[in-house]
């Protein structure tokens, strides 16, 4: 580029005249800007801005220009700018011609530490009773929706339900699998070691039995698949919201619920307690292995005291609660995905909200389930 | 603008853009094939072409979005296959693109939009910042409240004008436009075409143009570069419209192109 930008300011027959020269562009413009806005017109009646050794100017350049004379203006002084170089005067019109637009106060922004604490308490309380209610809403919708594609079950998707219980199911076995069988290496291991000190080797049985059916295997495997296809539903459906095609959805007459929600909805209701199942197998072969390398109780020792632990209802528990978790990955991974604005901002933020929200509920139902358990003896 | 890198040979100053023997290719199919094109400083240039004969690709290539496969394209006398990373953000900071969808970054407002080249390139404090962006939000000839709104809230018009004070942020010497009236009313294309044309005189920009709009082209292109066989053919409107390849004829003479024509008087002349 040119010269650098310059700036001098002087008074001459009671003027206040200000010269300016060099690049006037947007490279200089954050100097600039610091010099214009210490200027002193003094007592000043009029005022000259001379831009002859102007070489170069652009559009900031410009507009830093026209801030300078319209603040002297505004105190009270009659400015003149002269000696424009032919080639930089249609610049100097047409950012003029659109200064009135520009707001020249600055912005404060007040900061009020407490104030703002209670503020965002109150705003993010309001936005927790408001997600409840939307999704009550968005629950009876889907209710809704069901009910009337049981009455019509061919206008279910299959080939969809098909491919989501294969995306949520199939694919979803080897994490599961892997987590749940090292929680029953480790329940095993933790158990062994205390239960030792009693000389109660034996119940380590129990407590992997009991652990796993009970809680844990079905706890995790809800949890895996929150983090895993729950926020899948929440990426799909927002990407598909971003680019309108749930709208183009609405206009062709189908309905996004249907054709989205449900598929995911009943694809997850089918595998979630299938899932929790093999979780629980792969839970106990783990805790088996252990049992044995560590506490050198074989196969039918371990099978036969299971037998033992287990009463009534304790192996159905898992598998019972599994489609109550699906419904609630489902509903909320769907919701959130439904809710995405037309910003890539807003899938990520939704997705990160999906995962959370349904991970919490997810355990939150499990403590209700519990209390009715116990209740129901089971 | 008082540079010159570029000795020339004295008569003509150097082109802002020099292409030579530009050869693409998208998977195994070529797209162009020993291109030549110069872009005159200060014109405007519109690129033209059927559908699919890589007129945003070429633009693209240029930008440096997509790589050549052969050949050397120079920008403000720079080869840019040979920029470093620093120089080639230099040579980017002197050029604006505006995207054929507007590009606008959507968690952003529109004034963070026409900020972003601003903080990446240079620093300004906050309240200049907002001072330029207001200003350039003017300069496009959208209301003041623009600044604060977000992409999604505003309509197609006014995102493309709003995409137009975001190429402009930096006050680039070249702007290139990837179908700036495309899906436009014929009112507000219009009047997206004189705005062009004012921000070109009065910035004195130079304009590099792709565009399937016959009007825009009578309006505001000073040449025109089409896109046939794979090669660029360049010239005015009046050298064009004698030109015999089939589809340029088939261009300005069939319906479309007569009715632009006679609305246009057969265009300034060249």
């Amino acid at each position: 580029m040119a010269q650098d930008a310059w700036l001098e300011s002087g008074f001459r027959e009671g003027a206040f005249v200000l010269r300016a020269g060099g690049a006037w562009r947007v490279q200089s413009a954050a100097e600039l800007d610091r010099k214009l806005d210490a200027l002193d017109p003094g007592t000043a009646r009029s005022a000259l801005i001379d831009l002859a050794e102007v070489e170069s100017l652009d559009s900031a350049g410009a507009w830093l220009v026209l801030r300078t004379e319209r603040a002297l203006e505004g105190r009270g002084l009659s400015v003149r700018v002269a000696n424009l170089r032919p080639e930089i005067e249609p610049l100097l019109r047409k950012v003029e011609s659109s200064r009135e637009a520009v707001p020249r106060e600055r912005r404060h922004h007040h900061h009020h530490g407490f104030r703002d604490f209670v503020r965002d308490i109150g705003e993010s309380t309001v936005w927790f009773l408001g997600q409840a209610a939307e999704l009550v809403g968005f629950l009876g919708l889907v209710t809704v929706t069901v009910a009337r594609t049981l009455r019509r079950p061919e206008r279910l998707r299959f080939i969809s339900l098909v491919t989501h219980m294969e995306r949520t199911g199939v694919s979803a076995m080897p994490i599961v699998g892997l987590i749940c069988f090292l929680i029953g290496v480790v329940t095993a291991y933790q158990g062994a070691d205390l239960l030792h000190r009693f000389g109660a080797e034996i119940y380590t049985v129990n407590l992997i039995g009991i652990g796993i059916l009970r809680e844990l295997g079905i706890l995790l495997t809800a949890i895996i698949v929150a983090g895993r296809s729950g926020s899948a539903f929440t990426a799909e459906i927002g990407a598909m919201k971003v680019h309108e095609e749930v709208d183009a959805m609405r206009t062709l007459g189908l309905d996004p619920v249907e054709i989205l929600v449900l598929p995911r909805m009943f694809a997850l209701v089918l595998v979630l307690p299938l899932l929790a199942f093999y979780a629980n197998f792969m839970g106990i072969l783990g805790g088996a292995l252990m049992s044995w390398a560590a506490l050198d109780i074989n196969l039918p020792l371990f099978l036969r005291q299971l037998q033992s632990a287990l009463f009534g209802w304790t192996f159905w528990l898992g598998p019972l609660k599994a489609p109550f978790f699906a419904v609630v990955i489902a509903l909320i991974g769907c919701y959130q995905g439904l809710k995405v604005s037309q910003s890539a901002e807003s899938v990520g933020r939704l997705t990160t909200v999906s995962v959370v929200e349904s991970i919490f509920l997810v355990i939150v139902l499990d403590a209700a389930f519990s209390i009715v358990f116990s209740y129901l003896h089971v | 603008m008082s540079e010159r890198t570029n000795g020339g040979n004295g008569a003509e100053p150097p082109p802002i853009i020099r292409i030579r023997g530009l050869k693409t290719r998208m998977g195994n199919r070529a797209i162009h094939r020993n291109l030549d094109l110069d872009v005159k400083r200060g014109e405007v240039l519109g690129v033209v072409g059927g559908s699919g004969t890589g007129k945003s690709v070429l633009l693209r290539v240029v930008v440096g979005l997509i790589p050549p496969h052969r050949g050397t394209i120079e920008v403000f006398g720079q080869d840019t296959a040979k920029l470093d990373t620093d120089a080639m953000r230099q040579v980017e900071a002197r050029w604006g693109v505006l995207f054929q969808d507007g590009a606008l970054f959507s968690s952003l407002t529109v004034a963070q939009n026409i900020q972003v080249p601003l903080k990446e390139h240079l620093r300004l404090p906050q309240a200049l910042m907002d001072e330029i962006a207001a200003m350039k939000i003017a300069l496009v000839g959208l209301p003041p409240d623009t600044a604060t709104k977000f992409p999604a809230e505003l309509s197609g018009g006014m995102r493309k004008r709003a995409s137009l004070a975001r190429a402009l942020a930096l006050d680039p010497e070249l702007l290139f436009l990837d179908e700036p009236t495309a899906g436009l009313d014929p009112i507000g294309a219009a009047a997206f075409d004189a705005l062009i044309r004012d921000l070109q005189k009065s910035l004195g920009l130079t304009v590099f143009l792709v565009t399937h709009d016959l009007d825009t082209l009578m309006t505001i292109c000073d040449r025109i570069a089409v896109l046939v066989d794979k090669r660029i053919k360049i010239g005015t409107i009046p050298e064009l419209l004698n030109d015999a390849h089939p589809w340029i004829h088939a261009y300005f003479h069939g319906p479309r192109g007569r009715v632009a024509l006679a609305a246009h008087g057969g265009a300034q002349g060249g």
